[in-house]
């Protein structure tokens, strides 16, 4: 199978990854979309190691997958903070640190 | 040998350091002990590292110890090293048999005194710095040492800081001492740019290599080097400070303004007599100044009424005297009158500081007079001191001034002037010195003296300043009411009497055709003197004749203005009221360099306070600086939203048109 297609898929997936990240304001969701676009790299990095024949791209995608855990980790300890608090659970609402 | 000399520095620092970390701790008892141990074992040390001295050859008497390196490298060879040689080891006898005479003084003298343990703090640290200053052995740690030296000297004649005709004095002497370092600096740049090294010895042994007699660069740096050592030791222009400095308590005036620290002109040009001789220019301008500054000092004595004032402008005029000696090439002859004009100008200032004491703070000869009966010793030690200060034979300052002036006549030439002028400055000595003696001991015992026989002494109902006559702040930082002693401690006496014998029998070193210990002594650092006038004899008993003549003559002159018929001296001001006039105002020296420089210096600063820092540092450089940066931040807060998403668009928009570009690039 060409090469491609699977970029095709890659980027379509990293597309609506954005477009969520840029759209939504709810931060799970926005943390949902964050992991689309880190996984559209995955695919491309593994098509890419599938290409060459060469195992390095699937050791960077196990590394991007170890990167995305710590992310979401924090970033879902944040929204539960934000919940206990009782703020709102909105991304567009958390803007304290504007300069 | 080098544990000895290392001691030697160490001992002071040591006191210093003890003293003042513990000033609040130490009874002042333990703090004048500590101090004066201190000095004492300095002194000590300084004899067992002579005597070791004195055991080498002649060829080996210049030796250095290097306790560490700051930083060698090409060309410079900066290390923490002291040189001892028979000139350094001079010098710190000089120093430390001093200075532990006149701590014993001031474990008296002070006693009472809120600022004891600050003051034996501080004048350890003196010690410790000027011994810095005789013991380095490369230009680098001789500017830290007479850099130190200023700032004692600074901290002690503002000792009593509540004054503020003290702490006005202190700032003046610091200012034209760091004149006069900035001179030592520019001049040590001048020579190490021909010689390569900072090190004394190397400079010294490669100095004819490294310049031709006469050579400009060294001729500059000379002259650079003798501002160095006008400012120290107090001659013409640079000499306003010291009358000033007599502020400060007495036993400081008697250590550090007479017997050492204004002698460390001296000692650098001795010090670095092969330059000077490879610049014959710059030492005539250091002989010419230095006979100047006598004769000026000298007329000044006769006509100013402060007891302490008087004492300071004759020891400038002593140090002119030695100035005078060593840039002509009178090497031993300098070395030797300064170190018979230790002896009795400090003895002169600790029996001032008696007579002060007594007369509850006053210095004013005007209203002195008649202590003889009041205090027969300290009486005693003002006759042996003015005696030996006026050269008359046999006392120490008899030989020692004979040898300079003989030196400057056999070396003939236009050093004849010298030798006139040297013998004029002699003359005014022996007036203004007795005229001192005459009025403060002879004449109608004065309030003071009469309640001093009786056995109780003078109190002044209120201290006062006797400077200006202010009512003093009577907080720390003043002289204590009960400072006043006299001469009733027996440290004091003990000291004096330790000078007195000094005074008397300092010449033995030196007396023609008798003695030459001091010549053989420093023979070793002065090996390579070009400077050998042809002994004369029959000039050196027309000399030692005149000297006597002219001082015995002076005391005579005096004795007649002063006691045999009183009115004299008033008649003579009224008639030479001009000449009167130009004395008393110091030859109008302070106000010429208040015209000269003080004045302009402080309108440009003005100036550039009011004109170039508001319109241009202000208005242009900060005020424009900021605005740029203010408008550039106001522009970047508002792209500051706090919106999340916002940002990942504009991060997302980025990253796409950076990738456009490359594509756009690549394609």
């Amino acid at each position: 199978m060409s090469i491609d297609w699977f970029l095709i898929v890659s980027a379509l997936v990293f597309c609506i990854g954005a477009g969520g990240v840029l759209t939504r304001r709810n931060p799970l969701v926005v943390l949902l979309c964050l992991e689309l676009m880190l996984n559209a790299a995955n695919i491309a990095l593994i098509a890419f190691s599938r290409m060459w024949g060469n195992i390095d791209g699937q050791v960077f995608a196990i590394i991007v997958m170890v990167v995305a855990a710590c992310e979401v980790c924090i970033g879902l300890g944040l929204v539960v903070a934000i919940y206990r608090r009782r703020l709102p659970i909105d991304v567009d609402e958390l803007r304290e640190l504007q300069g | 040998m080098a544990t000895t000399a290392w001691l030697i520095l160490l001992f002071p620092l040591a006191g210093t350091i003890v003293i003042g970390l513990g000033f609040k701790v130490w009874s002042a008892r333990l703090v004048g002990t500590i101090g004066t141990l201190a000095i004492a074992a300095a002194f000590v040390c300084a004899v067992l590292t002579t005597i070791s001295l004195q055991d080498r050859g002649e060829e080996q008497r210049q030796v250095v110890f290097t306790a560490w390196d700051y930083v060698v490298t090409v060309g410079v060879d900066a290390k923490l090293a002291i040189l001892v040689d028979p000139l350094s080891m001079f010098m710190a006898l000089v120093v430390t048999g001093v200075s532990t005479l006149i701590h014993l003084y001031s474990v008296a003298y002070l006693s009472g005194d809120r600022g004891y343990a600050r003051f034996f703090a501080y004048l350890n640290f003196f010690v410790f710095s000027m011994l810095v200053l005789v013991l380095a052995s490369n230009f680098l740690l001789f500017i830290v040492g007479w850099a130190f030296v200023g700032a004692a000297s600074y901290l002690l004649i503002s000792f009593w800081y509540r004054r503020t005709t003290a702490t006005a004095a202190g700032i003046k002497a610091f200012v034209i001492n760091v004149l006069g370092d900035v001179g030592l600096v520019l001049g040590t740049f001048f020579i190490f740019k021909h010689s390569g090294t900072v090190d004394f010895l190397g400079t010294f042994a490669n100095a004819s290599n490294d310049f031709t007699k006469g050579d400009a660069d060294l001729t500059a740096g000379c002259i650079l080097l003798l501002v160095g050592a006008f400012a120290k030791s107090a001659q013409i222009p640079l000499h306003t400070w010291l009358p000033d400095a007599m502020e400060g308590p007495t036993p400081v005036s008697a250590l550090i303004h007479a017997a050492t620290m204004v002698t460390a002109g001296v000692y650098l040009i001795a010090r670095f007599h092969t330059l000077f001789e490879l610049a014959p220019a710059a030492a005539d301008v250091g002989a010419i100044v230095g006979a100047l500054t006598l004769l000026v000092a000298g007329t000044i004595g006769l006509v100013v009424t402060d007891l302490k004032r008087v004492i300071a402008y004759s020891t400038m005029s002593q140090i002119g005297y030695m100035v005078m000696a060593v840039s002509a090439g009178a090497y031993v002859a300098g070395l030797f009158h300064l170190m018979t004009h230790a002896f009795f100008k400090a003895l002169l200032f600790m029996a001032a500081g008696s007579v002060i004491s007594a007369m509850g703070g006053e210095q004013n000869l005007d209203r002195m007079g008649g202590f003889k009966k009041a205090m027969p010793f300290t009486y005693g030690c003002f006759i042996i001191g003015g005696l030996a200060l006026a050269g008359v034979p046999p006392f120490s300052g008899f030989f020692s001034k004979d040898d300079i002036l003989l030196v400057m006549g056999e070396e003939g030439g236009w050093h004849w002037v010298l030798y006139a002028v040297g013998y004029v400055g002699a003359f005014l000595t022996a007036i203004y010195t007795w005229r001192m003696i005459f009025r403060a001991f002879w004449g109608e015992p004065v309030e003071q003296a009469r309640e001093l026989e009786h056995g109780h002494l003078y109190h002044a109902p209120e201290p006062f300043n006797p400077a200006n006559g202010e009512i003093e702040d009577t907080d720390v930082g003043f002289p204590g009411p009960e400072h006043h002693i006299a001469e009733r401690a027996l440290t004091m006496k003990a000291a004096m009497a330790a000078l007195a014998v000094l005074a008397c029998v300092g010449g033995i070193v030196l007396v023609p055709h008798t003695t030459t210990w001091l010549e053989t002594f420093l023979e070793p650092t002065f090996a390579d003197s070009t400077i050998h006038p042809a002994e004369n004899d029959s000039l050196l008993v027309v000399g030692l004749v005149l000297g006597a003549v002219l001082a015995l003559g002076g005391i005579f002159i005096a004795y007649t203005v002063w006691v045999r018929r009183p009115g004299t001296s008033a008649q003579w001001q009224a008639r030479f009221s001009g000449l009167h006039k130009l004395f008393i105002n110091k030859w109008y020296f302070d106000e010429a360099i208040d015209f000269l420089i003080v004045r302009p210096a402080a309108w440009f600063g003005r100036w550039g306070q009011q004109t170039f820092e508001r319109v241009f540092v202000n208005g242009t450089l900060v005020g424009g600086t900021s605005g740029i940066v203010r408008a550039g931040s106001a522009a970047v807060r508002a792209a500051q939203s706090g919106f999340l998403r916002a940002y990942a668009a504009l991060l997302l928009l980025g990253v796409v048109a950076v990738g456009l570009y490359f594509l756009i690039q690549s394609a």
